[in-house]
């Protein structure tokens, strides 16, 4: 690409060196009374893989947005190769030569990959043209794509490809890459990971944001720490460990999980899920294809899986908000429940976390007392009587729930809008957890919640199973399934792998499983 | 200089509270203005309008009188609303009461007893009822619009209303003019004071609102009202039924409509005629969100409504203003209140200058 800028020492050690191609300097944005970024300073050189880290809030999307154009700072200034410029919008961004990649992806769907990308460029090449040059880039950078291809077609992994050659396209000098991995499977990130290395060799600047401390120190430069909108330290990531960067993005020390060893190993199932096939509601869903399984009192099972592979098909069938075919196709506690509406499973002891946690696991704009209703309108008799709600023993129950599973808030029952997500998630999983219930399906339990409600969340987890309940745990996050399930299986194309004992599988066996190597296995 | 809504980090109860008053201010400003434009004194204008009507008994009277039938639908009109089922067919299932309610005493007239007007008021909202149940049928069978459906079934109604008072049901004794026979003693609503206009309808009115309250801020049904008409989604989540609730919402402000149209012909109109309403289906819409959908003020809201009715009669009469003049302050009202309600969820903000500059490389010294 740029060939004016030599990129020097760059073989996985040491920053490269050389004139800045980014510099952010004491860039402060306030939103009225929250300042989510306080004097930021951030230097990015040519070639450098450089690393932001920090927890959710802690301010690094809204850096982005600054650097890319779509939000302007309050005061601080941003220099390109040496000169003060304005980054007014991100179409100013992509003219100076900064690219982003997007953890949510922007294609439409019905397009071909070459359409797609011909909507993203300013200049108007002819098509053929465009797909010569999709195919030279994509083949230069071991990003394998075909420019006829329909997006609906393409994995996750592929359509990360097309907005990435898209980016290419532009001959950024920049790119900005926001949890890139969160959606790939091991071996698609190992894929990734070389395509960053080719580029940063060419001295392109790459910015990366992720929370995968691992990954981070496999592949970046240098890193930049942020904590409550501040750079509260830089690094080499290459140089320290998972636990002391995890430590300098915290803030403090992380509790370890208490896992004590499963008791029995022939308790009785809670949950058994046997051939439970659903037709997909819609087109761009998923067929749940005869998924079999059993979850024992006691353990933790984890569904790994990449998403769209039929995670929320197969929630909704186990949760009752889509009824089975079979009355036998899911059992709780023994009970045939497959044609049993939510209601029913509850009372049956059954207890259920959605992935989303505003409008389905919470109303917004309903208080928290409100919200403690939403589920357990009939499984508590002390809150509703005779079709009458009883607000202060709802009230009770939500006070409770805030207390043991530590969630702040501003005022004593605001609305769940109200509350950050690591807070509204802890009091989304205590609501259920404070049942007791025999069995819990919970999916993404700790999706997009700061570190310390993490381990929070899962050692409620961890000590619901060992009390004797059965907990299955539907989770895109392979570390968490990995450090919290007695037993793992995997959901690909909406087919699911045996489970396997979790202390004997490799990430490599279940990212060959999330890839759809179960699905051969599995024929019929 | 550009102005920017600013959505507020949490809703104001501030402007929750001012929002309606702000929009009769509003309206009263631009009637003064519309006075004036059309050369009529605008002061005199908004006293024979707005003053006028509170000053003697008679005229406080017709004003209850004209509020019953609106508060009772809108009360309805808000459960359904707030359920996010859009019935705009009040009207429809207001003719549709009032008729199956005028069938006892227009086909048995001879019936003549205790039994008449409560077994009447059972009908007019059994019909109410059934008819708001054809656009919720249709919603939860097909996915239709009920707003279309709703809207549609109105003027199905006040045709059939036209052609039965016209036809079947006419007069014989009444010179060939539509209109069904006048309604008898036992088939009337009693008058409440000896003497005035006040009839029990201001009874149903008032156990309406407060039914209607008591069950959105005590019950479990509110509770599913209001969950499945904020978040759909968690209200499945929470085991509550979507069509359950788009039949029962429509039943109810159909049985509420309905209710108020029997109210209506065995009241005041005194018998099934070609005109029962000037509109009280659709005005009890612009009370439902004026009051903010929530019953206590609805039944505030539907005095004001109706003061636009008598105004609008004082106006005609005394200063010989069109009939469309109480239309116009109601469409003006509705535009108000709607577009106030935005300041609880958004402040404005001014921006004097823009703040992007041209993008590119400024050309600072620093």
């Amino acid at each position: 690409m740029d060939t004016t800028v030599a990129p020097s020492v760059n073989q996985m050690s040491g920053r490269p060196t050389g004139e800045p191609t980014l510099e952010a300097i004491g860039i402060t944005k306030d939103f009225a009374t929250l300042r989510a970024n306080d004097d930021i300073n951030l230097s990015i050189r040519p070639g450098e893989i450089h690393a932001l880290l920090g927890e959710n809030g802690a301010g690094k999307s809204t850096l982005v947005k600054i650097l890319y154009g779509a939000l302007q700072p309050t005061s601080g200034e941003i220099r390109w190769k040496g000169k003060l410029v304005v980054i007014s919008n991100p179409a100013a961004a992509r003219r100076l030569g900064i690219g982003m990649v997007f953890q949510h992806f922007s294609l439409f769907e019905a397009l071909t990959v070459a359409e797609n990308i011909a909507l993203a460029l300013t200049a108007r090449p002819s098509m053929s043209e465009l797909k010569a040059k999709i195919r030279t880039v994509s083949a230069e950078y071991g990003l394998p794509l075909n420019p006829d291809s329909v997006v609906a077609d393409l994995s996750v992994g592929e359509r990360q490809r097309v907005e990435i050659v898209r980016c290419l396209l532009q001959e950024p000098k920049l790119i900005i890459m926001d949890e890139p991995t969160s959606v790939l499977t091991p071996q698609e990130a190992t894929d990734l990971f070389v395509t960053l290395k080719r580029l940063s060799s060419e001295g392109v600047s790459i910015l990366y944001i992720s929370h995968r401390l691992e990954e981070v120190r496999a592949i970046c430069h240098h890193a930049t720490i942020l904590r409550h909108g501040k750079v509260v330290g830089e690094c080499d990531p290459q140089r320290e460990t998972a636990a002391r960067l995890a430590t300098l993005m915290v803030g403090a020390e992380l509790r370890e999980l208490a896992t004590p060893p499963l008791i029995e190993e022939t308790a009785w199932v809670r949950l058994a899920v046997r051939d439970l096939s659903l037709p997909k509601p819609t087109p761009f869903a998923v067929d749940l294809d005869k998924v079999s399984l059993t979850v024992r009192a006691g353990e933790i099972v984890g569904i790994a899986g990449i998403a769209g592979n039929g995670q929320d098909e197969l929630f909704a069938a186990l949760s009752g908000e889509r009824l089975a075919r079979d009355s036998k196709a899911i059992v709780f506690n023994g009970v045939a429940s497959g044609l049993l509406d939510i209601t029913a499973r509850r009372k049956f002891g059954a207890a259920f976390v959605p992935e989303e946690r505003l409008g389905h696991g919470a109303v917004p704009r309903l208080s928290l007392s409100g919200n403690i209703l939403l589920t357990r309108h009939s499984t508590n008799d002390r809150i509703v009587r005779g079709g009458v709600v009883f607000s202060s023993e709802a009230r009770e129950v939500s006070d409770r729930v805030s207390e043991e599973f530590d969630v702040r808030k501003g005022s004593p029952d605001p609305e769940a809008t109200a509350l950050s997500g690591g807070n509204l998630q802890k009091f989304v999983v205590g609501r259920e957890i404070d049942r007791h219930p025999g069995v819990l399906v919970i999916c993404q339990p700790t999706w997009g919640v700061d570190a310390g409600a993490a381990t929070t969340i899962r050692q409620a987890l961890v000590d619901l199973a060992r009390s004797g309940s059965a907990v299955l745990m539907i989770s895109q996050d392979l570390d968490e399934i990995l450090e919290i399930s007695d037993r793992v299986a995997v959901i690909s194309k909406g087919q699911l792998s045996e489970p396997r004992d979790a202390s004997k599988i490799t990430r490599e066996e279940i990212g060959l499983l999330m890839g759809g190597a179960g699905e051969a296995a599995h024929a019929h | 200089m550009r102005i920017e809504l600013i959505r507020r980090p949490e809703r104001s109860t501030t402007m929750a509270f001012l929002s309606p008053l702000l929009a009769i201010v509003l309206t009263v400003v631009v009637g003064f203005f519309i006075f004036a434009a059309i050369g009529v004194d605008p002061f005199r204008g908004l006293y024979v309008y707005f003053v006028e009507p509170l000053t003697t008994d008679w005229s406080i009277q017709e004003l209850i009188v004209k509020a019953i039938p609106i508060i009772l639908i809108a009360v309805g009109l808000a459960l359904c609303y707030l359920s996010n089922n859009w019935n705009i067919g009040a009207e429809g299932q207001f003719t549709a009461g009032a008729i199956a309610g005028s069938a006892l005493p227009i086909l048995l007239p001879d019936v003549q007893n205790f039994a008449t007007l409560p077994l009447m008021l059972l009908m007019g909202i059994a019909g109410g009822m059934l008819y708001a149940a054809i656009p919720a049928l249709l919603k939860i069978r097909f996915g239709t619009n009920e707003i279309l459906t709703s809207l549609m079934l109105v003027y199905v109604s006040l045709l059939f209303l036209d052609w039965i008072v016209r036809g079947p049901w006419r007069n014989p004794q009444g010179y060939g003019f539509p209109g069904s026979v006048d309604f008898s003693d036992a088939a009337t609503i009693p008058i409440l004071v000896e003497g005035s206009r006040l009839h029990l309808g201001l009874v149903l009115v008032i156990v309406a609102v407060l039914a209607a309250w008591f069950l959105l801020r005590r019950t479990i049904t509110g509770f599913e009202i209001s969950v499945l008409g904020q978040a759909p989604r968690a209200g499945a989540f929470a085991g509550f039924s979507r069509t359950r609730m788009i039949l029962l919402t429509f039943m109810i402000s159909g049985g509420l409509a309905g209710l108020a149209g029997i109210s209506e012909v065995a009241g005041p109109v005194g018998k099934l005629d070609v005109v029962i309403s000037p509109g009280y289906g659709f005005t009890a819409i612009i009370v439902a969100f004026l009051g903010r959908l929530n019953p206590i003020a609805i039944l505030v809201a539907g005095f004001v409504l109706a003061l636009t009715y008598i105004g609008g009669e004082a106006a005609q009469i005394t200063l010989g203003l069109s009939s469309k003049t109480a239309n116009v302050f109601q469409g003006m009202l509705l535009f108000f209140v709607l577009a106030c309600d935005s300041f609880i969820l958004y402040r404005i903000r001014f921006v004097s200058k823009p703040r992007a500059q041209p993008s590119g490389i400024a050309n600072a010294s620093g």
